[in-house]
């Protein structure tokens, strides 16, 4: 029974949600859970917002290996990042405007994506590997550029690039919480709608059309549901769509459906538990040292391994 | 009836189809014939709205094909495309029930669900459907593509080799039921066939395209003759009656 998973994995990210709020708590309590809580709502709309892009984008391209990472968001978002402290200093870029960097990035990020969409709809229709193609080149050249930028940069500038280069949920802003989490929340649970329709999609374009489907604007409806998803995440808390892949494995190989209205709530729980048990993890085992990525992609990926092997995911 | 008015495409810089005109009649079996490369899938594919209509005109009854929402063809036509790699993880039951997709968009009634499980006993794959799409032959998966458009149930239903991959029991019993459909049911079906011998055993009508261009077409008595047929392919071949059918030998 699928649903019974559904709750399942309901009833475990409350459990996790609920140890993370009061493990070791002492002193002033009220301010800590405070704390705690914008911490753990951010965990969870990022989880959610990883989890939904990330199937959603393996359906459009009908690739399992695939995450929107792949487009270069993260490279963007990196490349915005050391720009701002390369133009305006260490000391200037903690004194911009938070929320309007944060609008900025959305932006940035929503236009550049939209560009491409448009560009490669126009030259060559039909064809998603193409557009997949020049995400991964403009990746790679964004990247490049931010490296160029942070060598030729002052030692101690980049060192505050560097703690934007890692997606970290310390010091959330809370309007930006507030923004990015309703969008996000907005969508994801929006998207439920059309999940029939994402089950239909997923059969590819061939299929999809002699069913009724009018492929092209479904197709670029979702691209766009998934830049938003994706962007309103990394600008909230940094890169963090490593998570995508080891969430939407994990979803297929639990819930062994196609069924999105499955799927999708089910890569939406499985991330937010991963990041809310690897926040745990980082903050109260290992003392803060290290990456919430690391901890995230070591356990993830031995979890992941052993799963591959066991032959629970295919 | 489908007329095809002034049909020309081009893949990049080269012409797939030239000037085609042509009507296709309702309630019979239509082959497609002739040899690779001359644009029998491209036609299927323009005439489904597979791909987009470069210049000229296809209507199916009284629907232009270029204007038509999709949603409102996916009731007319159902399409079975030569290649179909699915990503999903599906089992066969699943993929016949997405047939009622035009119909029911997502929320299946017993109906539908009677007429998806109708389709699996029609297609010999009761006993496959709980089987995943990766894990049966291609004959078996070619099978429940066909039962998938079948469920659809529209007027009009468009194949593009679905003998492929078939043994004979299987190929014999398709082409049998499509037979039976149209008969029976008044449906009209369009299929692009590379066997002569079914073509000629159960076609009502025969269109053959070589070099994107239509090289002949009529009753399959009347078209399917030796020297017609030796010209279209390039090969000899010859016809013969036995108990009163037309048999093609081509092999040797």
């Amino acid at each position: 029974m699928p649903n019974m998973r559904i709750v399942l994995l309901a009833v475990l990210l409350v459990i996790f949600s609920a140890t993370f709020l009061i493990w070791g708590l002492s002193g002033r309590i009220w301010f800590i859970l405070e704390l705690r809580a914008v911490k753990l709502s951010a965990l969870i709309v990022v989880g959610c917002a990883v989890g939904v892009s990330t199937v959603l984008f393996q359906t459009i391209s009908g690739n399992r290996i695939l995450t929107p990472s792949i487009m270069g968001f993260d490279a963007l978002f990196i490349l915005i990042q050391t720009m701002l402290v390369f133009m305006l200093g260490g000391f200037g870029y903690t004194q911009l405007p938070q929320l309007a960097v944060f609008g900025g990035e959305i932006a940035a990020m929503v236009l550049a994506s939209l560009a491409l969409f448009t560009l490669i709809h126009r030259r060559s229709r039909h064809d998603l590997q193409m557009l997949i193609l020049v995400g991964v080149i403009f990746g790679l050249m964004f990247r490049s550029m931010a490296s160029f930028l942070q060598r030729v940069m002052d030692p101690s500038e980049f060192a505050v690039v560097q703690g934007a280069m890692f997606a970290s949920f310390g010091g959330i802003d809370r309007v930006e919480l507030l923004l990015a989490g309703t969008t996000i929340m907005l969508l994801s649970v929006g998207i439920l709608r059309w999940a029939s329709l994402c089950d239909v999609v997923a059969l590819g374009r061939g299929p999809a059309q002699s069913l009724g489907v009018n492929y092209n604007a479904v197709e670029r409806r979702l691209l766009i549901v998934i830049t938003v998803l994706v962007s309103c995440a990394t600008a909230l808390v940094g890169p963090i769509t490593f998570l995508g892949l080891l969430a939407a494995s994990l979803a297929h190989a639990l819930m062994r459906t196609h069924r999105h209205i499955l799927l999708l709530p089910a890569a939406a729980m499985i991330a937010a538990i991963i990041l809310v048990a690897g926040q745990a993890l980082f903050e109260r085992v290992l003392g803060l040292q290290s990456t919430l990525a690391v901890v995230v992609e070591f356990a993830g990926g031995v979890l992941f391994l052993i799963l591959l092997i066991q032959g629970k995911i295919r | 009836m489908i007329s095809i008015e002034a049909l020309n495409h081009a893949a990049g810089t080269t012409q797939i189809l030239h000037d085609i005109t042509l009507t296709i009649p309702r309630g019979g079996l239509t082959a497609l014939i002739g040899p690779n490369g001359a644009g029998k899938s491209t036609l299927l594919n323009l005439i489904a709205a597979q791909a987009d209509v470069q210049s000229g005109r296809i209507s199916v009854d009284d629907l232009d094909v270029a204007t038509t929402p999709r949603t409102q063809l996916a009731q007319r036509m159902a399409v079975v495309a030569q290649r179909s790699d699915i990503a999903s993880r599906l089992t066969v039951g699943d993929l016949v029930e997405f047939g009622r997709w035009p119909h029911s968009k997502g929320r299946l009634t017993p109906y539908d669900r009677a007429i998806a499980s109708h389709a699996l006993e029609v297609f010999d794959l009761t006993n496959l459907s709980h089987r995943f799409l990766d894990e049966i032959s291609g004959g078996q998966r070619q099978r429940a593509f066909v039962a998938m458009a079948y469920t659809q149930q529209t007027d009009w239903l468009m194949l593009d080799e679905p003998l492929n991959n078939l043994d004979i029991r299987h190929a014999r019993g398709l082409m049998g039921e499509l037979a039976r459909l149209v008969r029976e049911e008044n449906r009209s079906i369009v299929i692009v066939l590379h066997d002569l011998n079914h073509a000629a055993a159960w076609a009502d009508h025969v269109v053959a395209l070589d070099a994107g261009r239509v090289a002949f077409s009529g009753a399959p008595d009347q078209v399917l003759t030796a020297e017609a047929l030796s010209t279209l392919y390039n090969a000899p071949i010859q016809t013969h009656m036995i108990d009163g059918r037309k048999v093609i030998l081509h092999h040797r």
